[in-house]
């Protein structure tokens, strides 16, 4: 027999339990807004209602940076060579079909031609669902392209990255990324051609630590995290907890490496005018 | 300091200490014969362990605590040191050093990581990992080296880029990523070496140049093998696997076409002999500058610019 008896009626949940079909919602991560697929297309994968900036692939963010139809992909099946036939606990050129064949993707990055408000550009979007967005020789060839492209046609670069940083599984030539595209994009500066970093979230390690950080202009989303060393890194390093917002688009506007923080709607005319007053 | 001895040095070493016992009565010519011939051995044991050291090992080598740090090469290398300090920004980050002095009668611009020896010094070195502050220093000495015609040598030897928050506040990634920008286009000659640990874009902030070198037992990579360990095994004990899976020694560097040449260390390594090992780094550091000095800037910077733009693998 039970000691004490409940008086009162049993405690409810105030919120109800919505059930999910498959592919047509999505629930916001922050606020718990249930958003139905065709308003989240119109809102450019942002919540309506809290103004979270979802996730998104390269696919999607060109079609909300660019002229619709005018993106022409370059260079869309290079793959990794896998040059130090790096294995860990599974081996990488296993790792990388999987990838291909769960993403669509053939790496972490599209690049190509295409149009701003008329205007000619050439872009190069990460894709975070590819290997953590991670940079290696891939990568940082095609951005290499892209910056000799806009060299070659005199076109204003646009990055828009998001990353954990460089590929573990090609060792030091990953890192030689970060040297490689830095180098181009001096070269680009030399010619005195614009190029827009764009950070979403996330763009850590040796990502933000060379084309990232380099734009003439450096714009982010809000609410990206955006840094070198990751938040764990640095809470490990310091034995102290994390002030809130470190690390955010906001925190490093207001310490100086960001231009503006923009969200995805306003992207296509902020970077349509900034490219008014530079080309 | 009690003296570093690792495991695979120990049987060198072992011989080594008998030699020198032996010696207290070399007059014996019997003795004098002898040890003759455990000098041998030990050259003998030492070459054979040496050519078949693992990653590992290297890695190890190159932490050697008793390894020469940028602070003696200069002692050994140059006259007429001085030491430049600041940011002229924020404050002097101590892990970076950077100063001009003189290699035979020239010139040059030294900047290098510096560790330390003991905990004080190891504190007031940051343990060899920078803060924006000590890659806006290089920076800074490095547009001086320029407006002066003078070339530059890094000196490569950390663990890594310092991860604190301050760091983060005061922007490590821009700092890094300006520095490489800056370095491609510095119009007069850079030669880079790897004179201990090269951990990823800590070391790169002050690497790129005309000519990059390791030292012998060296290694340069992406990422440490500890942390390679922690996150793709889940443990820190694949260490000795992932620094094999990394390729991260001078010939595997050499391999992939990152490294233009192995600058080899004295018999036992670098830390085995200072002052031999700062004359061999000093005799190579004039040949390369010597070459690099005929090269005008403007192909210069278009050779630097393609050497790095060649580095990667990629299929289609």
């Amino acid at each position: 027999m039970a000691w004490f008896k409940r008086s009162k009626e049993n405690i409810e949940s105030e919120t109800q339990r919505r059930e999910l079909p498959d592919g047509q919602w999505r629930k916001c991560d922050q606020c718990g807004e249930i958003i139905h697929k065709t308003e989240l297309g119109q809102h450019v994968y942002t919540c309506p209602k809290c103004g979270t900036h979802f996730r998104i692939g390269s696919k999607e963010y060109i079609n909300c940076l660019l002229d619709e139809g005018s993106f022409k992909e370059q260079d869309s099946k290079m793959r990794s060579a896998d040059p130090l036939k790096f294995t860990d606990t599974k081996k990488y050129r296993e790792r990388i079909p999987e990838a291909i064949k769960k993403t669509g993707l053939y790496d972490a990055l599209r690049w190509g031609t295409g149009k701003i408000e008329k205007k000619n550009v050439v872009v190069a979007v990460m894709d975070f669902s590819f290997v953590g967005g991670s940079m290696g020789s891939v990568v940082g060839e095609k951005i290499s392209r892209a910056i000799d492209r806009a060299w070659k046609t005199k076109s204003p670069l646009i990055i828009v990255s998001s990353s954990g940083g460089a590929r573990m599984m090609e060792g030091a030539l990953s890192l030689m990324q970060m040297a490689k595209t830095s180098a181009k994009l001096a070269r680009l500066a030399e010619a005195r051609i614009p190029y827009i970093s764009i950070m979403t979230d996330p763009t850590t390690g040796g990502v933000t630590a060379s084309y990232a950080m380099l734009g003439d202009v450096n714009i982010a989303e809000p609410g990206a995290l955006i840094g070198f060393a990751g938040p764990r890194v640095i809470k490990q390093t310091i034995g102290k907890d994390l002030p809130q917002g470190f690390q955010r688009a906001e925190f490093l506007l207001e310490h100086g490496f960001l231009d503006m923080v923009v969200h995805r709607k306003e992207m296509k005319a902020t970077v349509s005018r900034i490219l008014s007053h530079l080309s | 300091m009690a003296k570093t001895i690792l495991d695979f040095e120990k049987p060198i070493i072992t011989l080594e200490e008998k030699i020198e016992e032996m010696r207290r009565y070399s007059e014996n010519p019997d003795i004098a014969q002898e040890i003759k011939k455990i000098e041998k051995r030990v050259n003998q044991l030492r070459q054979s362990i040496f050519a078949d050291l693992t990653r590992w090992q290297r890695v190890q080598l190159a932490r050697h605590p008793e390894r020469p740090y940028t602070l003696d090469y200069i002692n050994l290398m140059v006259t007429d040191f001085v030491e430049f300090h600041g940011d002229r920004a924020f404050r002097d980050d101590k892990a970076i050093i950077g100063g001009f002095g003189k290699l035979d009668s020239a010139s040059v611009l030294l900047i290098g990581h510096q560790k330390g020896r003991d905990t004080k010094s190891n504190l007031h070195h940051n343990f060899g990992m920078p803060n924006p502050d000590g890659y806006r220093k290089a920076l800074r000495l490095m547009k001086l080296a320029e407006k002066f015609n003078i070339p530059v040598v890094t000196l490569l030897d950390t663990p890594g880029a310092y991860p604190g928050l301050e760091a983060e506040e005061r922007g490590q990634a821009e700092a890094i990523a300006r520095n490489l920008l800056e370095m491609s286009r510095l119009r007069v000659p850079i030669v880079v070496v790897v004179i201990g640990e090269g951990a990823s874009g800590g070391a790169l902030g002050i690497g790129v140049g005309d000519r990059i070198l390791m030292l012998e037992n060296t290694w340069y990579s992406v990422i440490s093998p500890e942390s390679c360990s922690s996150i793709l095994w889940r443990s820190w004990e694949y260490k000795e696997q992932a620094a094999e899976a990394l390729q991260l020694t001078a010939p595997d560097l050499k391999k992939q076409g990152i490294i233009d040449d192995i600058v080899p260390e004295p018999p036992g390594g670098a830390h085995r002999n200072h002052e031999q090992m700062a004359k061999i780094l000093k005799d190579v550091l004039l040949g390369e500058l010597k070459d690099l000095a005929k090269i005008k800037p403007e192909k210069l910077l278009e050779r630097r610019i393609e050497k790095f733009a060649k580095m990667g693998a990629w299929v289609g």
